[in-house]
């Protein structure tokens, strides 16, 4: 896990250490197995060819989970995740596979995000943040808000 | 205009939903997020934390006890809902996930139980290029066992319908 991060070492305009990630064919059926969305525009080509989208996309769900891991690793284990939102504005497209456990040359994504306002409430201490997923072609295809609550240094 | 059978179910709620939070369905929706947190597979590492025992991604809240409906998504829609889109001509098969919104209370815990109420928040029509659409909210509130709650889920979606002499998938 990487080191505790603190409200008191946050600043407005502050980067959220970005997240690489990349969508497979593969990685896309796992998804579906693990999140009970077996939706076949997902993962089979036939089918997704008779729909209108042409070709197999990415779930909008697969990239919330990815900009919510974007925030559980930046706010470290003593950070809480309050609110999340995402709009899916875009439509992604996996990658095909090139042998049994690896991909073809292709896209990777970058989740990103960026402190937009540190506040206090009570006794939490805020921080809110835009994020958003980052195609290849530097199109954000989902974006979002997120409010976590950050621990402070002990005086 | 909204057809009539879909929009008297504005303001309904479906049928409460119970969800069981499994160790291995926790680590395998990790997995599948390529998400190597500790949290959500190591027990010791996790019993050390603050949090006592494996919780579950922000996001996940189990599997459902029971499969109250046949349906391949796993969106929760309210069952009246789901049959009332089909009648007026906007099949599952033309549904798209428009985005969600959360607010969390609290954590969830391997061995949970959470009941989810979804309410039919709001139900509005427009047109777009492809014939006419239904963007519909609807809210679900997870509590776990011991009544408390856990957290708010709002989620986004649009119908899309058969008219404008689209087809419906030949597979649907």
């Amino acid at each position: 896990m990487p080191e505790q991060l603190f409200w008191d070492d946050i600043e407005v305009g502050m980067e959220i250490t970005p997240l690489a990630k990349i969508a497979t064919t593969q990685m896309l059926v796992k998804w579906a197995g693990a999140s009970g969305d077996f939706n076949p525009i997902h993962y089979d080509t036939v089918y997704v060819t008779s729909t209108g989208f042409g070709q197999i996309i990415v779930h909008g769900a697969l990239k919330r989970q990815w900009l919510i891991q974007l925030m559980t690793d930046w706010m470290g284990e003593q950070g809480t995740l309050k609110k999340f939102s995402c709009q899916y504005g875009g439509m992604d497209y996996p990658r095909h596979m090139k042998t049994i456990s690896e991909p073809q040359p292709g896209e990777t994504w970058f989740c990103n995000g960026k402190v937009t306002k540190k506040y206090i409430e009570g006794d939490l201490h805020f921080v809110d943040c835009k994020i958003g997923l980052e195609n290849g072609n530097g199109e954000i295809t989902t974006s979002g808000r997120v409010t976590v609550i950050l621990p402070i240094k002990s005086l | 205009m909204l057809p009539e059978e879909i929009k008297k179910l504005i303001g309904t709620s479906g049928q409460i939903q119970l969800y069981e939070v499994e160790k291995g369905a926790i680590r395998r929706f990790a997995d599948a997020v390529d998400d190597p947190n500790p949290l959500y597979y190591d027990e010791e590492y996790a019993k050390n934390s603050k949090y006592g025992s494996i919780i579950a991604p922000p996001g996940f809240f189990g599997w459902p006890l029971k499969q109250t409906r046949n349906s391949p998504l796993a969106i929760n829609i309210p069952l009246e809902l789901e049959s009332a889109f089909a009648q007026a001509g906007y099949p599952l098969s033309l549904v798209l996930d428009g985005g969600m919104e959360y607010e969390f209370f609290l954590p969830v815990h391997v061995g949970d139980v959470l009941s989810a109420t979804t309410t039919v928040r709001s139900l509005r029509e427009r047109s777009s290029e492809n014939g006419t659409i239904i963007v519909a909210f609807l809210d679900t509130t997870y509590h776990n066992q011991h009544g408390a709650l856990v957290a708010k889920q709002q989620v986004m979606f649009i119908r899309r319908s058969l008219n404008q002499g689209q087809k419906e998938p030949a597979n649907a």
